[in-house]
């Protein structure tokens, strides 16, 4: 009894040409979107989540996690208190510390900030799933006056190894706090990572001391002015940073070392473990992300709408057909099933077309995604999660199918083996 | 009278004391003592439009259930049957054609004639290859076979009745309830299409209840029945 009506639910599919394929293509873009959407989300998360890996803590003076994680890793906002040199060599020589990084805020490059830090940078800092940093093209700086740029800066400013920058202290805002006397060379351009990195200017701990003998307390010293050629003369070690990242010999002593940073005596200071800061940051900028899914749902129902809509509209006329069908020997039941049938039928070719777009576009789109995003986007097929979402999308299907499969059961059993209109 | 001396359980359909009115209606539709259709007889039921002839036929081929009364057809007691059960036996015993719009107009001439096969086991067992089932029909109702793999929609009135007749015959259902089924063709194709019919079911051995307001159809058949002599609804209460 089955069987026979499969091939009259094809024949029937086939017959309404246009209005199949339009169903369908709606169906199976709303499944794109649905899937496409979610998908990005689980990207987007886990390369933010990813942003720093391989560091297991982040020492800055004594504030909000929070607030430590936004201008030591995204370079978002100032720190209101610097780490002084003695904590930071102290930690260096904890026995649990692999290695650390200094970090030294402050400067910016045409509004790119300026990171300084010490060669260990490259050599630690990792990304993504634990990606270490390549270089795209040149090495690391060398020289007080070298610098290496991140991907972005390079691609938007386009400097290439060799060329001349000079830095500005602050944030930028005033083109007199321009630390013009003292220009900086490329050596190194950063491939990209899709992470703050990107945006970054990094140079030497010295460099940053360099620029600033002449300076105190935001601003040039009046009538002190040391040209570049003699700062080798100073004392060009660094005196405060503004951040460490550190690295554990075990990964399993990070809470007893982060107590012991944060309750030590003196200086106050903060120790905190990123990939916890950052699922807490997750959970606020995460909002917008639901938003789109919650969007993209309605989407998928809009679609199962016009599906609805189209069986229903076809069904008065076919209400012959279903008579003939009656005539046969077709029961009621039979009808029904034969509109569910048609209606489930078209849900999950449209489900299966979307998951093919999708995998097409990925797969289009991947290579553009990670060159100008950094977005690590993989074309893959489909996984649990997503079956588990079409599995929804088939049973909202279903659900929906009902309706058109009703309404010719009640055409069936008013109309019997004849129609009256 | 082909009848004579046959039992019930032998005709092809008995009414005894049938009744069935539609819900909510003051008046029954049909109302019928006494009714029989031997087995092998082709009878002209003469009835014009509005006499309940639609009604009795749906409760012939069991869409509808008589109120009362008892109705055999092919010695089984539809009254006594589920919905299901009847859908059933309607598959497996019973051809139909109607007046027009015979065919699902998406499927082929061929598709179309074999399509009571797809619905009953027992049809489909007893036409053997249904392909050369098909087109044996097909032969003797004058059908070409270039026109078998056409959509039904791409025949002529006239095709799409003998292929209607077609599938009412494939499989050998013992009884054939036509409705109409020459009221959309001219004078000289209804002749040629009554000849077609009679000579198929015949061949078959199957009992033909041919239901037409044309009166000048009868004389081909066995038997003549008006539907107004036999359904009392006149004087049937609610």
């Amino acid at each position: 009894m089955r069987l026979p009506l499969w091939h009259l639910t094809l024949a029937s599919i086939r017959n309404r040409g246009l209005a199949t394929v339009l169903t369908l293509v709606a169906i199976a873009l709303s499944v794109t979107l649905l899937l496409g959407v979610e998908r990005l989300r689980n990207d987007a998360r886990s390369s933010f989540a990813n942003t720093l890996s391989g560091t297991d803590l982040i020492v800055g003076a004594r504030s909000g996690a929070v607030q430590l994680l936004l201008y030591s890793v995204f370079h978002i906002g100032d720190a209101t208190h610097d780490v002084s040199w003695s904590r930071i060599d102290a930690l260096r020589s904890h026995k649990d510390v692999a290695w650390l990084v200094p970090v030294s805020l402050g400067d910016s490059h045409r509004g790119f900030r300026v990171v300084g830090t010490t060669a260990d940078f490259f050599a630690h800092v990792q990304t993504g799933d634990r990606q270490p940093l390549r270089f795209a093209a040149g090495q690391a700086f060398d020289g007080v006056f070298d610098a290496v740029v991140g991907a972005e800066v390079a691609a938007s400013l386009g400097y290439a190894p060799g060329a001349k920058i000079v830095l500005s202290h602050g944030a930028g805002e005033f083109a007199a706090a321009e630390h013009g006397d003292k220009p900086f060379t490329v050596t190194g351009v950063l491939a990209r990572t899709g992470t703050p990195v990107d945006r970054s200017v990094l140079v030497g701990l010295a460099a940053i001391e360099a620029i600033h003998l002449d300076w105190q307390g935001g601003s040039r010293i009046p009538g002190v002015e040391i040209p570049a050629q003699f700062v080798g003369k100073f004392d060009l070690s660094p005196k405060r940073v503004t951040a460490a990242l550190i690295g554990l010999e075990r990964r399993s002593t990070v809470f007893r070392v982060q107590r012991e940073i944060n309750t030590s005596d003196g200086e106050p200071l903060l120790a905190i473990l990123p990939g916890v800061t950052l699922d807490e940051l997750w959970r606020v900028v995460g909002v917008v992300e639901r938003v789109l899914l919650a969007v993209s749902a309605f989407v998928v129902a809009v679609g199962l709408a016009g599906l609805v809509a189209t069986l229903v509209s076809s069904l008065s006329a076919r209400r012959r057909e279903l008579a003939i069908l009656r005539a046969l020997g077709a029961g009621p039941g039979d009808v029904f099933v034969l509109l569910m049938t048609e209606s489930v039928l078209l849900a999950v070719a449209g489900c299966a077309l979307g998951v093919m777009l999708l995998w097409a576009l990925s797969a289009g789109i991947a290579p553009w995604l990670m060159a100008e995003h950094g977005v690590q986007l993989v074309a893959r097929f489909v996984d649990q999660s997503e079956l588990v979402w079409l599995a929804g999308v088939i049973a909202a299907a279903l659900l929906a199918s009902v309706i058109p499969a009703w309404r010719a059961y009640r055409y069936s059993l008013a109309d019997g083996m004849t129609v009256r209109m | 009278m082909v009848a004579a001396g046959r039992t019930v359980s032998d005709a092809a359909v008995a009414l005894r004391g049938l009744r069935f009115g539609w819900p909510g209606a003051a008046q029954a539709c049909v109302d019928i003592a006494d009714f029989t259709l031997a087995a092998g007889e082709r009878l002209f039921l003469h009835g014009p439009s509005g006499s309940g002839k639609t009604t009795l036929l749906s409760l012939i081929g069991g869409v509808l259930r008589a109120d009362a009364g008892s109705l055999r057809v092919l010695g089984t007691d539809l009254v006594a049957l589920s919905g299901p059960r009847r859908d059933r036996f309607r598959a497996d015993h019973i051809g139909f054609i109607f007046q027009q719009f015979n065919l699902i107009p998406y499927l082929s001439a061929a598709d179309n004639i074999a399509l009571p096969c797809r619905f009953s086991p027992l049809r489909a067992q007893r036409a053997g290859d249904i392909g050369a089932a098909v087109a044996r029909l097909a032969g003797h109702l004058d059908l070409p076979v270039d026109l078998l793999a056409r959509p039904a929609a791409e025949l002529s009135v006239g095709q799409q009745q003998r292929v209607a007749a077609a599938r009412a015959l494939i499989g050998a259902p013992a009884l054939v309830v036509a409705d109409e089924p020459t009221s959309a063709l001219d004078a000289a194709r209804q002749d040629a299409f009554l000849d077609l019919l009679l000579g198929e079911c015949a061949a078959a051995g199957a009992s033909l209840l041919f239901v037409s307001h044309d009166l000048r159809l009868a004389g081909r058949f066995d038997r003549c029945v008006a539907l107004s002599n036999i359904n009392a609804t006149t004087e049937a209460t609610a």
